[in-house]
């Protein structure tokens, strides 16, 4: 038997930094029952026998597929292209946020 | 008249010159203007102007690319160079991809011309529609329903008129479900048989790219042009494709064994648990159908198919969560606060189970579940060249029947995921309707085994 699981809001919230959610509390709150139904419901797969089961990552049969090292001018994008859809540029390059804090 | 078209009839209409591309056109796009403003069913459509010259240089021709003139609308996840692609998502509002997504490219090649892009679950999480950021897209048959999801502006389009037929991505039963809910047919090819390049994932080892059309020859033709391999995904089969269009000449099913797993339908006793009553009913009717064309019917068994959706709901959050991560708001689109409730569920339900300490408990007790799952359909189709299934337990909800309680929706994915798990074939039909809400029902075959679907498939619809 599988122990019901128990899910804590600082779970959650610590859950939600790992994938940079970034949640407020109150968003946590709504999401905690939910998350909890759904990881509960999901747990019911550990009573399963695995034992000795080799896990599938893929279902192709297909193994180390491989391209010659050659360049597909088909595929390349010139700067232009790269850039035309983008709003803000600055001389050929992408303006992004800032991605280091202070 | 233009309710009634398909591919095939259109092309043939276009080469006899008793009818034009851009007569075609110009019907989409009035259907587009009647009725996207109730529907909900299109993001974005392409400039008048350059749809109308593009018909115009199809008239101009002889018509003798497969698609030629043929209008077609793409699911939104389908990168389309120089056309807005949100995957339903506010977070990608206003991104544009620079190229086309390898299906995009070839249908364009064969002739077909994009009218605009079709609403979905955003990034394709849901089961309903309901699930779009940009608001749900309504049944076409009953504005108080959902459409189906995730690929729920592309049933509808069809189904209204805005297009012949639309493409849509099936991870979980994103295509066959919006299909079934609007008397269509919804093509899951095969994992690996049509490449995944240039569309955006969802579950990178489930993604299946497919299409929704009106009927089963117009499915088998967009597959003669969509499948194959692609240098450009490492993950499509190297597999010579059949000419689909060719091979649909088949009057009776003498011969083919038809598997019926109890665990999807319990024939015979009065309720399937958790099955409207009258959706089983219809769908023993159609059972009795294949019976009459001459198919064998035998009992196949998948025991674990309930340990599938629970092994689902675990793969699938985790492919989510590490595919999503790339959305951070300095490469595409905007910032993460963006995303809705439903992708932020599945993001942290991912972390959570790959995270260390959990990761064997879930992520990868799930992956071996997922090779008793896999088995479970070796084995059934070693007595049965297709199965037959149910593709939802009931009609479509009404809209908000779900809201607040995620875990319901997922229950109801319970016939179609599994497919998903083992990479197999599967094609929805359509079964009539219960009260008035269209119904479908699936055949599941072994990889690779479209040809043979198809054929059933357009016996079982008399086309």
């Amino acid at each position: 038997m599988t122990k019901k699981v128990i899910l804590r809001e600082k779970e959650v919230l610590h859950v939600s930094e790992l994938a940079k959610l970034m949640l407020s509390q109150k968003e946590c709150r709504i999401f905690l029952p939910q998350l909890s139904a759904i990881i509960n419901f999901v747990s019911k797969l550990q009573k399963i026998n695995t034992k000795g089961v080799v896990p599938t990552s893929q279902v192709t049969g297909l193994v180390n597929v491989f391209r010659e090292d050659k360049i597909d001018k088909s595929r390349i994008l010139s700067q232009k292209t790269a850039l035309k859809n983008k709003e803000k540029t600055h001389n050929g390059y992408f303006i992004v946020p800032a991605v280091f804090g202070e | 008249m233009f309710s009634d078209l398909t591919i095939v009839s259109a092309i043939d209409l276009l080469r006899k010159r008793k009818l034009s591309s851009l007569e075609l056109i110009k019907n989409c796009l009035e259907n587009i203007r009647k009725k996207n403003a109730q529907y909900n069913v299109v993001l974005s459509v392409v400039d008048e102007e350059v749809l109308l010259k593009e018909a115009g240089e199809a008239d101009k021709t002889d018509f003798s690319l497969p698609l030629s003139g043929i209008p077609l609308i793409h699911k939104d996840l389908f990168s389309t160079a120089n056309i807005r692609t949100t995957a339903g998502s506010k977070v990608l509002n206003s991104y544009s991809p620079v190229y086309d997504a390898t299906v995009v490219r070839r249908l364009k090649e064969a002739g077909a011309i994009i009218v605009g892009k079709a609403n979905e679950d955003a990034w394709g999480h849901g089961s309903s529609g309901e699930n779009s950021d940009f608001g749900p897209t309504l049944n076409a048959y009953d504005k108080s329903r959902v459409a189906g999801g995730s690929s729920s502006g592309s049933a509808v389009a069809v189904a209204l008129g805005m297009c012949l037929a639309s493409t849509g991505t099936d991870t979980g039963g994103s295509i066959r479900v919006p299909a079934a809910f609007n008397n269509l047919v919804g093509l899951k090819p095969s994992y690996g048989r049509v490449s995944r390049y240039g569309i955006i994932a969802m579950a990178s080892s489930l993604d299946s790219i497919g299409h929704i059309t009106k009927t089963v020859a117009d499915s088998a033709l967009l597959l003669s042009v969509t499948a194959g391999k692609d240098p450009y995904d490492a993950t499509t089969l190297d597999k010579k494709v059949p000419n689909y269009p060719q091979l649909l000449k088949r009057k009776d099913l003498k011969g083919i064994k038809i598997g019926v797993p109890p665990e999807y339908l319990n024939v015979g006793r009065k309720v399937t648990p958790g099955m409207d009553k009258k959706l089983e009913q219809i769908t023993e009717s159609s059972l009795q159908k294949f019976k009459m064309l001459g198919a064998e019917i035998v009992e196949v068994h998948l025991p674990y198919t309930e340990p599938a959706l629970e092994t689902y709901y675990v793969l699938v959050p985790s492919e989510v969560s590490s595919n999503l991560s790339r959305y951070d708001g300095v490469r595409y689109g905007n910032d993460r606060t963006n995303f809705g409730d439903e992708a932020k569920r599945r993001i942290m339900i991912g972390t959570y189970s790959l995270s260390s300490g959990y990761y064997d408990a879930y992520y990868k007790t799930a992956q071996k579940v997922r090779t008793l799952v896999c088995k479970d359909f070796e084995k059934a189709f070693m007595q049965a060249d297709v199965i037959f299934a149910p593709v939802t337990p009931t009609p479509p909800p009404t809209i908000g029947e779900h809201t607040g309680n995620p875990l319901s929706l997922y229950l109801s994915d319970i016939y179609t995921v599994p497919i998903n798990l083992a990479g197999l074939a599967a094609l929805s039909l359509p079964a009539g309707f219960v009260d008035n809400l269209p119904v479908g029902i699936q055949l599941i075959g072994p990889q690779l085994s479209e040809r043979k679907l198809f054929q059933i498939g357009k016996s079982y619809l008399q086309e």
